[in-house]
């Protein structure tokens, strides 16, 4: 008889399994990052002549590609919620629970590969950027707090959408739930400047979670003046991871009761 | 080690709203020796599922007591785990992992060291024959092999011979498949294994259990070895259709199964030929008073007729408040 394994053990043997899961669902992997790419050449080629986004950028892919990363993200972590739920819905959470296995290593495994998912997706974003003439300015520091903001949203909305998973009675509705969330960086600075929307959206648009970050990204990727962006950015994934957390902690408690 | 391996009393759970509960268990007992393969037997919605996951520590009772490998399910829950193997009724494997990854994974999640972990992964593949199809995904494998996948997989990690709760092992599986699977759970017993499972298959619990207990309306209705219970609700039953009423009146006493309007009375018979012809010698000596006979395999149903005057559907209606599919016993070979 071997030792109790910890909650690490757990989470690694999970993350591997998300892993090789994903490894093999090859079509969702390549959906979730073909449509940010898709999205983004819409963008540029079809509407970019047409967005006025003011003098500071020379072209309109300078100004999207924060925009896109984000929404890269948006549609890596929905797979999660989905991957959450299937594993809810069918025998194989009993089967953990009874070895033993917590909930939280659970949801970690799914989060990590999430993760590590979304940093392939958002490298190739990256890459076919560059190919149409994204020209980024960063410092050696930039690209940190670029990698930094990143990574942060990615990992909290990884959370959420585990959370989402959770709630969700079916993988199907999970599925739905997140479409929703990537929705988010539309009425944001993400496509077009916010002075270019209705009035009334100013409010959202100014004060949601997704414009710091764009914010943030633009202006360090372009070596231009960011404030406090970074920080309001991280500061709202911290403020979100913690809520994911919480929450995910409370739905797996009554999930399985 | 104790020597009632799984013991329960009084289990109540409702589930739904507080101000309307729907009862599914009411006041359950049972105990199963070491070493004993105990069925729990009954209709769809009767309570099987809750009453094993309350006993692998998956949900808790709302009054009761419950014991597994003398520890108690809820004090106690995490010596509990360690201590059994579960299989439950839906599939607990990835279909997109291979057969033998999905083991290892579950060998690692138990503890083991990758190198343990693979070879136990190896060893319970050959001995439920799925050597071949390991490096296969699971998603290729027919519904048996699945099956028992899914059962080497609730093993990996636990003590041998251990406690066993398998929910439904051969539901919706093929005939040669649930013949295998009985293989497998027989290998179990014979490795001096303690096994809860259970069964909507009357035919099953007969053939693999050492005790039965009839679930119906939240509590054990009957209980007992095959042999008892089986004495009192044939496996098979001959239905004669008589002559006359006075042969049906005289016989009638002795007939499980009785239909006056149409002279028709059923007994317990095991089946065989040797059987149904000696009795009708026995009950019809003149050869005068039964007309027709036809053998007739005692369903669940019959036995819940028998048990407590209402169908199986009746009483899986009751306790679910909704109808569920009957239950079909399978054709007997
Ligand atoms: N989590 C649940 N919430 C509400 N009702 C449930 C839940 N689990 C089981 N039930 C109900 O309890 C009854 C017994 O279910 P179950 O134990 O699964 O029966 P069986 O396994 O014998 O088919 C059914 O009517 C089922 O609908
Ligand atoms: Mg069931």
């Amino acid at each position: 008889m071997s030792d109790a394994p910890g909650v690490l053990t757990h989470a690694a043997v999970m993350t591997g399994r998300s892993l090789r899961i994903s490894r093999r669902n090859l079509d969702a992997m390549i959906t979730a990052m073909m449509l940010p790419i898709m999205l983004m050449l819409i963008f540029v080629y079809f509407f970019g002549g047409a967005i006025e986004t003011g003098t500071a950028y020379d072209s309109y892919v300078m100004y999207v590609v924060p925009g896109v990363l984000l929404l890269c993200a948006g549609f890596g972590s929905a797979t999660t919620a989905v991957a959450v739920s299937e594993d809810m819905k069918g025998g194989i959470i009993d089967r953990l629970r009874s070895l033993d296995v917590g909930g939280a290593p659970v949801l970690a495994g799914h989060v990590v590969a999430s993760t590590v998912r979304n940093l392939v997706s958002t490298t190739l974003v990256f890459g076919v950027a560059l190919l149409i003439g994204f020209r980024p300015a960063a410092s050696l520091g930039g690209w940190l707090a670029v990698a930094g903001v990143l990574l942060a949203y990615i990992v909290a909305l990884s959370w959420i959408s585990a959370a989402i998973g959770l709630l969700a009675r079916t993988p199907e509705a999970a599925g739905g739930f997140t479409f929703f969330m990537s929705f988010l960086p539309y009425p944001s600075s993400a496509f077009v400047p916010v002075d270019s929307m209705p009035g009334w959206l100013h409010g959202f648009a100014d004060h949601q979670p997704i414009t710091p970050a764009i914010e943030a990204l633009r202006g360090l990727l372009l070596a231009q003046p960011v404030g406090n962006a970074p920080w309001i950015a991280l500061a709202w994934a911290a403020g979100i991871l913690a809520v994911a957390i919480g929450l995910s902690g409370v739905l797996f408690r009554i999930r399985t009761a | 080690m104790p020597e009632t391996m799984i013991e329960a009393h009084g289990l109540t759970k409702s589930y739904g709203k507080p101000s309307d509960p729907v009862r599914v268990l009411d006041g359950l007992g049972l105990q199963v020796p070491r070493g004993e393969v105990f069925a729990l037997l009954g209709p769809n919605g009767a309570g099987k599922t809750t009453t094993v996951r309350i006993l692998a520590t998956l949900t808790t009772a709302d009054s009761g007591t419950a014991r597994v490998a003398g520890f108690d399910v809820v004090a106690d829950r995490h010596r509990v785990r360690r201590a059994i193997s579960l299989t439950g009724q839906f599939a607990a494997v990835d279909a997109t992992q291979t057969g033998e990854e999905n083991l290892r994974m579950t060998a690692r999640l138990t503890g083991l060291s990758r190198s343990h972990a693979k070879h136990r992964a190896a060893e319970l593949l050959e001995r439920f024959g799925l050597t071949e199809a390991a490096r296969r995904q699971v998603r290729t494998y027919s519904g048996g092999m699945r099956r028992r996948l899914d059962l080497a997989a609730g093993l990996v990690g636990s003590p041998e011979p251990g406690v066993f709760f398998l929910d439904e092992p051969t539901t919706g599986l093929d005939p040669r498949s649930r013949r295998e699977l009985w293989q497998v759970v027989r290998d179990l017993a014979d490795g001096g294994a303690t096994v809860l499972l259970t069964t909507q298959y009357l035919e099953e619990a007969d053939r693999l259990a050492d005790h039965i207990a009839v679930l119906n309306g939240g509590r054990a209705v009957a209980e007992g070895s095959p042999e008892t219970l089986k004495a009192r609700f044939p496996g098979h039953r001959l239905d004669l259709v008589l002559t006359g009423r006075e042969a049906y009146l005289r016989l009638a006493a002795r007939a499980v199964h009785h239909s006056p309007g149409t002279l028709t009375l059923g007994l317990p018979t095991d089946g065989t030929a040797a059987h149904a012809r000696a009795l009708l010698d026995e009950i019809d000596p003149h050869r005068t008073d039964v007309e027709r006979f036809s053998v007739h395999s005692a369903s669940l149903d019959d036995v819940f007729l028998a048990l407590t005057g209402e169908t199986a559907e009746e009483a899986a209606g009751e306790t679910t408040g909704e109808t569920t599919e009957p239950t079909e016993e399978p054709t007997h070979v």
